[in-house]
């Protein structure tokens, strides 16, 4: 009851690339089929719970700090923010890399198509900052409900009324 | 009347979650009613937008034969939709935390009896 | 006394609930308006993206989906602050 079993450890660790694959596929490519940064982010942070049910939150919490966690979701947040103020030429949330040809900036021909990478303006770059943001959030969330279920195990005795 | 099915399901479904808030005791089972009442909100929200025989307003390899503005739902609630769920997922977490936080101070999860404010 | 008080008022409550659903618009003829029309023609020739959603989310109405990442932040802090454990627990 304490320890899961071989078979649970092996085929989560089998399975949990494939998850995170799947995860980032659909962050990157938001702007042209049906997804986002938000449904991405989700779909990865629970490839990462999966892992941390399968192994217990003791030797998750020795690989992933939550410090690192944070760090990473305010990069998320502060790359968010400061796409926005890039297009500050015009107004706030411009849309400054469409049309130019820096790096996202083609515009697709008119009507249905099969998709290209090569569009979108600054969609792909916040989908991106998004999906960091999500991910690391969820992620930390549930790391710290775990271990503080595991530390309230060990008290002595809960205080009744 | 028939074509209103979708209507009365998120009505039901805002009744069922209302019921759970407003009978129950345990603290869970009201942080579940929370999470129904709220699905149901959702999916009114994401019904208003439908077009009769009409596809996702996505432009890559659509189906032959579709009318541009004519033939596509509409994509604003959609968007609308997405954050309010997002939303949701947060003030799940915060009673969930606050949930934990009261057991182990007080050593029961029932609402009649966690009401003190000062301990 | 007191329950059977609000439970007269959830009967009231749900039957103008169901009630209300069966004089709404039928499903699915929405009231097409000039903005919906506008986001679906333009919305390859000014963001550049083929997904008419995504550009609503985050180009059109970006605004929003600034209060939202910041609705998360905050829960995500919340979260972390209540249940803090220290060193000498």
């Amino acid at each position: 009851m304490n320890e899961p079993s071989k078979i649970v450890k092996t085929i989560a660790s089998i399975i949990f690339p494939f998850i995170t694959v799947y995860g980032l596929y659909i962050i990157v490519h938001g702007h042209l089929t049906p997804g986002g940064g938000f449904q991405g982010g989700a779909i990865t942070a629970s490839g990462i719970v999966l892992l941390l049910v399968a192994f217990g939150s003791a030797e998750i919490a020795k690989k992933i700090k939550e410090s690192h966690l944070s760090i990473l979701e305010s990069i998320g947040a502060l790359s968010f923010i400061s796409l926005a103020l890039l297009g500050l030429s015009a107004t706030f949330f411009y849309n400054f890399l469409a049309g130019s040809n820096f790096i996202f900036g083609r515009i697709p021909p008119f009507g249905s198509n099969p998709g290209d990478m090569n569009t979108g303006g600054v969609l792909p770059l916040m989908n991106i900052s998004v999906g960091l943001k999500v991910i690391a959030g969820l992620s930390a969330m549930v790391l710290a409900l775990a271990l503080f279920a595991r530390l309230k195990r060990g008290r002595k005795g809960v205080r009744k009324k | 009347m028939i074509y209103n099915i979708p209507y009365m399901a998120s009505a039901i479904l805002v009744i069922v979650g209302l019921y759970a808030v407003l009978f129950k005791r345990n603290l869970i089972k009201i942080a579940i009613g929370i999470t129904v009442l709220e699905s149901g909100v959702n999916l009114f929200l994401i019904t208003l937008g439908y077009r009769e025989n009409a596809v996702a307003p996505i432009y890559t390899n659509l189906p032959e034969g579709t009318s541009i503005p004519e033939g596509m739902t509409l994509p604003v609630p959609q968007a609308l939709t997405l954050t309010s769920i997002v939303i949701g997922v947060a003030v799940l977490a915060l009673i969930l935390s606050f949930a934990v936080k009261i057991y182990q101070h007080y050593g029961t999860l029932d609402s009649r009896e966690v009401r003190r404010l000062r301990e | 006394m007191n329950k059977i008080a609000i439970l007269i008022a959830f009967v009231i409550f749900s039957c103008a609930l169901i009630s209300t659903t069966l004089i709404l618009r039928p499903f699915g003829e929405p009231e097409s308006t000039d903005m919906d029309d506008y986001i679906i023609k333009n919305a390859q020739n000014e963001t550049g993206a083929n997904n008419a959603v995504t550009s609503v989310v985050f180009d059109y109405r970006g605004f929003d989906t600034l209060g939202e990442a910041t609705v998360l932040f905050t829960a995500v802090a919340g979260v972390l602050a209540v249940l803090r454990r220290y060193a000498h627990e």
